[in-house]
């Protein structure tokens, strides 16, 4: 069962992909959604037997490397953790899969599509199944290619290139980081394997190694080395920029990759690796600053973008910035409770714009929308569901997760906490704001788009539909299911040995002041309502406001100018290096001094030796007089001496 | 063990094909056609004959095997043997693995002179073999310098339009460093009165005369490597190559600079390869991080993988120089996988050269369209090149790292870079080609593979697969030769510190 579950996929991906474009469209749809659905099946049994009556299990398959002291198997790891992820990745992947048959119905290129997301879904199953640092590293750059091959999937558009390389090279500036922190693993616990160096762990919290000539704290260093990797993944800030242009891809790409698995990873890596961050405190905290500040900041850009995937796309990245800092506080449970509950809504809210997109003909540009309401009904609600439940309004999956998460900041009493305790808050604010604003300017008040697309708009098929209907039920019942098991009494029965918690703040933030349990509630009120004054009421109000306060306008609204600054700091200056060591460096100096530089000189030397040998008798009479001359000269002086 | 000598049957099989095309007569076409066939037969049953060796390998022992000796110059003490050890066994397959390959990729690139040609190709494999098999050192040297002479003839006569240029500025590159090599085997004669090497690793050369030695050595398998800065033949060398060439050079010629430093430097001269480590990491370093650069900005699809494998090398060295298990089998490994995929790439380069003539990445662009095959297969081979896990290519990077980061984290570090410019070249490279519109007229009714291309890269596509899936039978015949070279290594380095503490 544990096997067939996560190679199912696989077995889907490669008959799609080689044996799909001879056998048709129909055939290359299910042979991967079928398999996906059964691994789903199985995953909810899983689910069941792993977390609820604690049969987890290791599946070894087979040694991969073992090389000295360096053993690494492949192997399936199944404790609550992972079985809570693979429910969440198989849910959402089949879900995926069933919609993208309507969505993509019109592509040429159908079985690529589908076996690229079949093959997406096993190695994010390998990565969340991992038992050991390279096998996780196997899923994590795994993954990373099929959301290259995702983003460019439409490779006759420039920008989706573009587009595609970034995502990849951004994501290996994090892996740069997660790989150096694997060798440093092995360097500090001479072992790869989870079980192995989570047991060493206390052993070593007080030692320190040499890193780069400085006596740095080992386990700080490693954790910190690991979670930059988790950063490139996750999109936090500073290696965020790559996410928001992975919405070149198809709309089901951004839902399952950019939404609800991949970019989750980097959250998973760390929780997963708790025992080792439990004792790294100092990486904790830094956890808890970015976490804290992506939330913010991502929320902020969220406010000013006009391209309806664009909005969703920062509303991921500041929701992973709240699962960040959960993180780093040492809510690890709450971290994935949100973890689940956002890949529901997330994927809700990105598969219904996709519906939004579909049924306007490709159009993204909310200023060419509104007024869809009546001709989306369906979707249209499903998306406000979507998001109510984004802005964490009672009872729906939100509100749970978001709660315990501020709470759990709030109640960890430190300086970083309260700092990421108030950027969430604000980021709550902006949430509901920027959603409303999405939901205000799609569906509601007077249409802006032309008569013609207008005519066009039409309810999606059912085909798309069903699969939202089932993401809804996900983003209202997750949150009140599964909080007594995630986050509340039922805790440590359910998650067993696969979280290290030194300190239950869960349970302090349980005991949290009441104000901190309704504040977000009440940000969310009065960013639901501000959005409605601004973009309901008082239409021309946003671009007052924003011509008032212009330089902050643009400031945000050009993302923080991140782009700008790495293509001036980066990308510029290394195709500049790269001619420029070539040119000159290879060219002019190695070559220039070496080879050439030798040839040139023989060449000349030869020239005058020729030149030398005239055939005029008295130039040879003159030479051997001079010769004459020295050699006497010299025997003289020799013989004096 | 005197049975049958299989390393001499492999070695000199290629040379019964050359006979054989020396015998044919008759028209252009059809010496044509037979010296292909030929060539093509035997390369593959050479390679067969070599499978035998890896099927009867004992991995338990670090005992050089399948051993032939034969008086060869007795007043010299110089004999002709063989022998191949877990260091030395796969570059004789790789080798032999290879050949049948290029034979299969000229089949229809190469239209003038093809019976020399295969001549050329099957007298190159012999060399190469050889120079992998040899116990000898100077039986070594001569298979080492003779691989020069084919090579040459290959680029000066097959190549492209400044063939001539390439072709001596990759000789004379290549004989300079020998002709240093070839002075320090004297000198080693002259210490141990033998140039048997198992003889030679057993022998303690004196402190002071491991330095220059080393540097002699240094200057010989650095340019075949070839190591910063010393790299600037390889780019020009490929660029004009024929497909084939290029694949053997980078395939197989490349690596018998680091098998050099294997079997020679390290285990023959452990005091001055210790004091020498820094040197080759910063240089080892700078390759990987000055050529990944100068390959982002390449404009022709051969120079770009050209100089990614200077970058490639890099690993090997840094990995070879840690003197760590994992570092040295990281370094063997790198060989091999970059052996099987700079050589797959140059053959995918060759694909599109054939029907366009041109490598400019400029005239290509939209080719997924016309040839989704070709674009599946160079993927891979791409992210090969890029060491994404599951690739052979990953195997061998991770393996260097972990050793590096015991011995030097800088050295981690900097190498680890190299991970991050890799992918940005490669896939820029691959956007160029293969992504895009397809807009170029000629472009339009580019075919896609056909059979014998597919036949071409069908092993090697599962070659890189099964090395990343599953290298385990790769390093377990490593593994002893490598532990026991360390063993010695690390012996030879105590004893010596043992002394100088006495010395005080």
């Amino acid at each position: 069962m544990f096997t067939a579950t996560i190679f199912l996929p696989l077995i889907g991906a490669i008959i799609a992909g080689f044996v799909g474009s001879r056998l048709g469209n129909r055939f290359a749809q299910l042979v991967t959604v079928l398999p996906m659905l059964a691994s789903a099946i199985l995953a909810c049994v899983i689910l069941y037997t792993v977390g609820f009556e604690g049969q987890g299990e290791t599946v070894h398959l087979f040694t991969w490397i073992d090389v000295g002291t360096l053993e690494i198997s492949w192997a399936l790891r199944f404790d609550t953790l992972t079985a809570v992820m693979v429910f969440v990745v198989t849910v959402v992947s089949a879900m995926v899969h069933v919609y993208s048959i309507g969505y993509m119905s019109h592509d040429p290129h159908i079985p690529r599509f589908m076996a690229y997301l079949s093959l997406f879904t096993f190695f994010m199953l390998a990565l969340v199944t991992a038992d050991n640092f390279v096998q996780m590293f196997f899923g994590w750059e795994g993954v990373g290619l099929c959301s290259y091959l995702l983003i460019g999937f439409w490779f006759e558009k420039p920008t989706a290139n573009a587009a595609a390389i970034k995502a990849f090279v951004v994501n290996r500036v994090g892996d740069f980081g997660f790989l150096l922190g694997i060798l440093g693993v092995f360097f500090a616990f001479g072992s790869l394997d989870f079980d192995t160096v989570f047991a060493a762990v206390p052993g070593v919290a007080d030692q320190s190694f040499n890193f780069l000539g400085a006596d740095v704290h080992m386990l700080t260093t490693v954790c910190l080395l690991l979670f930059i990797g988790a950063m490139g993944k996750s999109a936090q800030i500073g290696l965020h920029t790559w996410l928001p242009d992975a919405m070149e891809g198809p709309t089901p790409v951004s839902a399952l990759i950019h939404a609800a698995t991949m970019v989750t990873a980097g959250v998973f890596m760390v929780v997963r690796l708790s025992p080792m961050f439990e004792f790294a405190p100092v990486a904790l905290t830094v956890i808890v600053f970015v976490g804290g500040t992506t939330a913010f900041f991502a929320a902020t850009i969220g406010l000013t973008q006009w391209d309806i995937k664009r909005v969703i796309a920062y509303s991921t990245c500041s929701q992973l910035g709240y699962m960040f800092f959960a993180v780093g506080v040492g809510a690890y449970p709450a971290a994935i409770f949100h973890l689940m509950t956002h890949a529901f809504f997330k994927a809700l809210l990105f598969l219904g714009s996709g519906s939004v997109i579909h049924g306007m003909h490709d159009e993204q540009d909310m200023r060419r929308m509104g007024g869809l309401f009546p001709k989306m009904k369906v979707t249209g609600t499903l998306m406000w569901i979507g998001s109510l439940a984004l802005a964490g309004v009672p009872v729906l999956a939100g509100f749970w997760s978001k709660d315990i998460i501020l709470e759990s900041a709030f109640a960890a009493h430190t300086g970083m906490g309260l700092y990421a305790f108030w950027a969430g808050i604000a980021a709550a604010l902006m949430t509901a704001f920027y959603s409303w604003r999405l939901l205000f300017l799609t569906f509601h008040g007077k249409t802006r788009a032309d008569n013609h697309t207008f005519e066009g708009v039409h309810e999606s098929p059912p085909i798309m539909i069903a699969p939202l209907l089932v993401l809804a039920l996900g983003a209202i019942f997750s949150g009140y299911l599964a909080k007594e098991f995630f986050v509340g009494d039922g805790m440590e029965a359910f998650w067993g040995t696969s979280i290290l918690m030194l300190h239950n703040v869960i349970e302090d933030a349980h005991h949290a002041p009441k104000w901190v349990a309704q504040l977000p509630t009440v940000m969310a009120a009065i960013g639901i309502a501000g959005a409605w004054l601004m973009y309901m009421l008082r239409p021309s109000w946003p671009g007052k406001l924003a011509a008032l306060i212009r330089p902050v306008y643009q400031f945000v609204f050009s993302k923080w100018y991140f782009d700008e600054l790495y293509d001036m700091m980066f990308i510029r200056p290394s195709f500049y290096l790269g001619r420029g060591l070539w040119k000159s460096g290879d060219g002019a100096v190695i070559d220039g001094v070496g080879p050439d530089g030798i040839a040139a000189a023989t060449r000349d030397i030869a020239g005058r030796a020729g030149r030398m040998q005239s055939g005029y008798l008295y130039h040879y009479a003159f030479a051997m007089l001079i010769g004459i001359v020295l050699f006497a000269s010299w025997f003289l002086f020799g013989f004096f001496q | 063990m005197e049975s049958f000598p299989v390393l001499s049957l492999t070695t000199f099989l290629p040379l019964v094909g050359v006979l054989f095309i020396l015998i044919v007569r008759g028209d252009e076409e059809t010496v044509a056609r037979n010296a292909r066939g030929a060539a093509l037969w035997t390369s593959i049953g050479t390679f067969f004959v070599s499978i035998f060796l890896w099927i009867n390998f004992d991995t338990s022992t670090a005992d050089f095997q399948f051993v032939e000796k034969h008086e060869w110059i007795p007043a010299f003490n110089i004999s002709y043997h063989l022998g191949v050890d877990g260091i030395s066994m796969f570059f004789v397959l790789l080798s032999t693995a290879l050949t049948p390959l290029c034979v299969l990729a000229s089949w229809k690139a190469i239209k003038t002179r093809v019976r020399e040609y295969m001549i050329a190709f099957l007298i190159l494999e012999t060399m190469m073999i050889g120079t992998f098999a040899a116990l000898d050192f100077l039986l070594f040297y001569i298979f080492f310098e003779g691989v020069l002479i084919p090579m040459f003839i290959i680029i000066g006569v097959w190549g492209g339009e400044r063939r001539v240029y390439s072709a001596f500025k990759f000789f004379l590159f290549t004989l300079a460093g020998s002709v240093l090599l070839l002075a320090a085997i004297l000198v080693l004669h002259f210490q141990a009165g033998t140039t048997d090497i198992p003889t030679l690793l057993a022998f303690q050369v004196p402190a002071e005369m491991q330095l220059w030695i080393w540097l002699a050595f240094f200057a010989s398998f650095a340019v075949k490597l070839p190591m910063w800065p010393v790299h600037t033949w390889l780019p020009d060398a490929h660029v004009e190559a024929p497909t084939a060439g290029s694949v053997i050079l980078a395939g197989v010629l490349l690596k018998m600079g680091g098998y050099g430093f294997l079997r020679f430097s390290l285990p023959m001269l452990p005091l001055a390869s210790d004091q020498f480590t820094p040197l080759i990491y910063t240089l080892s370093v700078i390759a990987i991080i000055y050529t990944s650069l100068v390959a982002l900005a390449q404009e022709d699809m051969k120079k770009l993988i050209a100089y990614s494998s200077v970058a490639h090398m890099g690993f090997v060295t840094i990995g070879i120089f840690t003197a760590t298990q994992q570092g040295i089998q990281g370094g063997i490994f790198q060989m091999l996988s970059h052996g099987v995929i700079s050589a797959a790439l140059f053959l995918c380069v060759g694909v599109v050269y054939d029907r366009i003539h041109s490598r400019e990445i400029s005239r290509y662009g939209g080719l997924v369209e016309r040839m989704p095959k070709y674009a599946l297969v160079f993927m891979v081979f791409m992210l090969g090149s890029v060491g994404l896990p599951g690739t052979s290519g990953f195997i061998g990077e991770f393996m260097v790292l972990i050793g590096a980061f015991q011995d030097n984290t800088w050295v981690a570090l900097l190498a680890t870079t190299g991970i991050i410019l890799g992918a940005a070249y490669m896939l820029y490279l691959y956007r160029r080609v293969i992504f895009g519109k397809l807009e170029k007229a000629d472009l339009k009714n580019i075919l896609d593979l056909e059979p014998r291309e597919i036949a071409i890269f069908t092993p090697l596509l599962v070659l890189v697969l099964w090395m990343g899936l599953w290298p385990q039978p790769f390093l377990d015949v490593m593994d002893v030769s490598v532990s026991n070279l360390l063993q010695n290594y690390q012996t030879a380095l105590n004893a010596a510190d043992a002394i100088t503490v006495v010395g005080r």
